[in-house]
């Protein structure tokens, strides 16, 4: 038997998952399960409950508002986004859920289970701290708001703790967003990746798997120079592992967050 | 209780049983294959409720209530279908043990686009693995079934 012996709850509402996982030490929520099924099989993890999430169809909105902000459910697919014609008003978020993996993992794969995970290597967290989402998350006290800024912790560690449950990403309008990568193998794992965003004319970096959560970096103009200096002066201090050693890793932030810099400048023209 | 290629099945299952095992092991249709522990292989691909999933990363329980499709019900009354056949003429398969999951990644593909180019045939099979084919016959065998239509 690969996975260790787990009770399954499927609640019908947010209000009984929330229920779930607060009355539950050893609960966990399952999403599309393209991490936390893995996870099991390898019992690096072995929940004594699992929360399923699936019928939860108030979770699998993708809205966008007049005023241009898009607000997505944490169970809504990377296939929902890339497909979606609301999700295009930020292109940027169907480009990057395509780079993930294959079509079996991002039709089960949700936005709530990429950012929740909050596995350093990622693409979503340091997608979603550089376009300035905010999180809503539910708890047995109620809602609440946490701008991405604040909600990776650490490594697998985020906001939403025990008990509680992350809803939707709301993300404000614009359109001069970027992301690069370096992964192992096309759509692999990211060695680094950095997404940047021009909103509102301030310029914002958030570098990934360079530490525990998303790096920000906030370069003073667009140019390469002015990028790279930045990106130096945050004095990354990244993991030295089989895929690449602390100094590419740095090398690379530098590279990537240009590149992404480049892609968000260039994608009016 | 499931549908797996038209019939309907009721068991129960524990939990923490993985879609893949169960269909293998509890319904006996072994068309479907493990290559791996870890979700990168493919070879355990099958279609749920239209969607393409890897049954190893779904416990059987997720699938309660949904419409199955297995490499099993790919052939028409005995006779090869179409991709099938495709896949034999074109040496799409060599010891066969990635071929269930790419005529199910297949499957899909060619379902949401009957026309695809290489690089989207590429695409939609970069989640199946193949060890002895080097895959050049196997994306053949797709784009034929374009060009065919």
């Amino acid at each position: 038997m690969l996975l260790r012996e787990v009770e399954y709850a499927r609640p019908a509402s947010v209000g009984d998952a929330v229920r779930l996982l607060s009355s539950n030490d050893g609960a966990r929520a399952l999403a599309g399960g393209q991490t936390l099924i893995n996870v099991m099989k390898a019992r690096a993890a072995s929940p004594d409950v699992l929360v399923d999430l699936q019928d939860l169809d108030e979770l699998r909105g993708i809205e966008l508002a007049a005023d241009g902000t898009l607000t997505i459910g944490a169970m809504v697919t990377y296939t929902d986004v890339i497909e979606s014609a609301e999700a295009r008003a930020r292109p940027i978020l169907g480009e990057v859920c395509a780079q993930i993996a294959d079509v079996q993992v991002r039709n089960r794969g949700t936005i709530g289970g990429n950012v929740c995970s909050n596995d350093p290597t990622n693409h979503l967290p340091p997608l979603m701290v550089a376009l300035g989402a905010t999180m809503q998350i539910a708890g047995t006290e109620g809602d609440r708001s946490v701008p991405a800024d604040e909600f990776f912790l650490g490594v697998y560690t985020t906001a939403a703790g025990p008990g509680e449950l992350l809803t939707n990403i709301s993300i404000p309008a614009g359109r001069d967003d970027g992301f690069a990568s370096v992964p192992i193998g096309k759509d692999g794992t990211c060695i680094v990746n950095a997404a940047a965003s021009l909103g509102g004319g301030a310029l914002r970096v958030a570098i990934g798997c360079v530490d525990a959560v998303p790096v920000v970096v906030e370069p003073t103009s667009d140019d390469d120079e002015t990028v790279r200096s930045a990106v130096r002066d945050a004095r990354l201090d990244p993991p030295d592992d089989v895929h690449a050693s602390a100094d590419y890793r740095r090398h690379l932030a530098e590279v990537l967050a240009v590149r992404a810099v480049e892609h968000a400048r260039t994608r009016g023209s | 209780m499931v549908d797996v290629n038209g019939a309907e099945y009721e068991r129960e299952v524990d939990a923490r049983r993985l879609l893949i095992h169960f269909v293998r092991d509890d319904l006996g249709l072994t068309g479907s294959h493990i290559g791996c522990d870890t979700g990168n292989c493919g070879a355990c691909s099958m279609i749920v409720d239209g969607t393409l999933v890897k049954s190893c990363m779904m416990l059987a329980v997720q699938a309660d209530g949904a419409r199955i499709e297995t490499v099993e019900g790919l052939a028409e009354n005995g006779e090869l279908s179409g991709l099938q056949q495709a896949f034999s003429d074109k040496h799409a398969l060599q010891c066969g043990y990635c071929t269930p999951g790419m005529l199910m990644s297949a499957t899909a593909l060619l379902r949401s686009n009957p026309n695809p180019s290489e690089e989207e045939v590429r695409k939609g099979i970069q989640g199946n693995i193949c060890r002895c084919t080097g895959y050049v016959n196997i994306v053949e065998a797709i784009k034929s079934m374009g060009e065919a239509s």
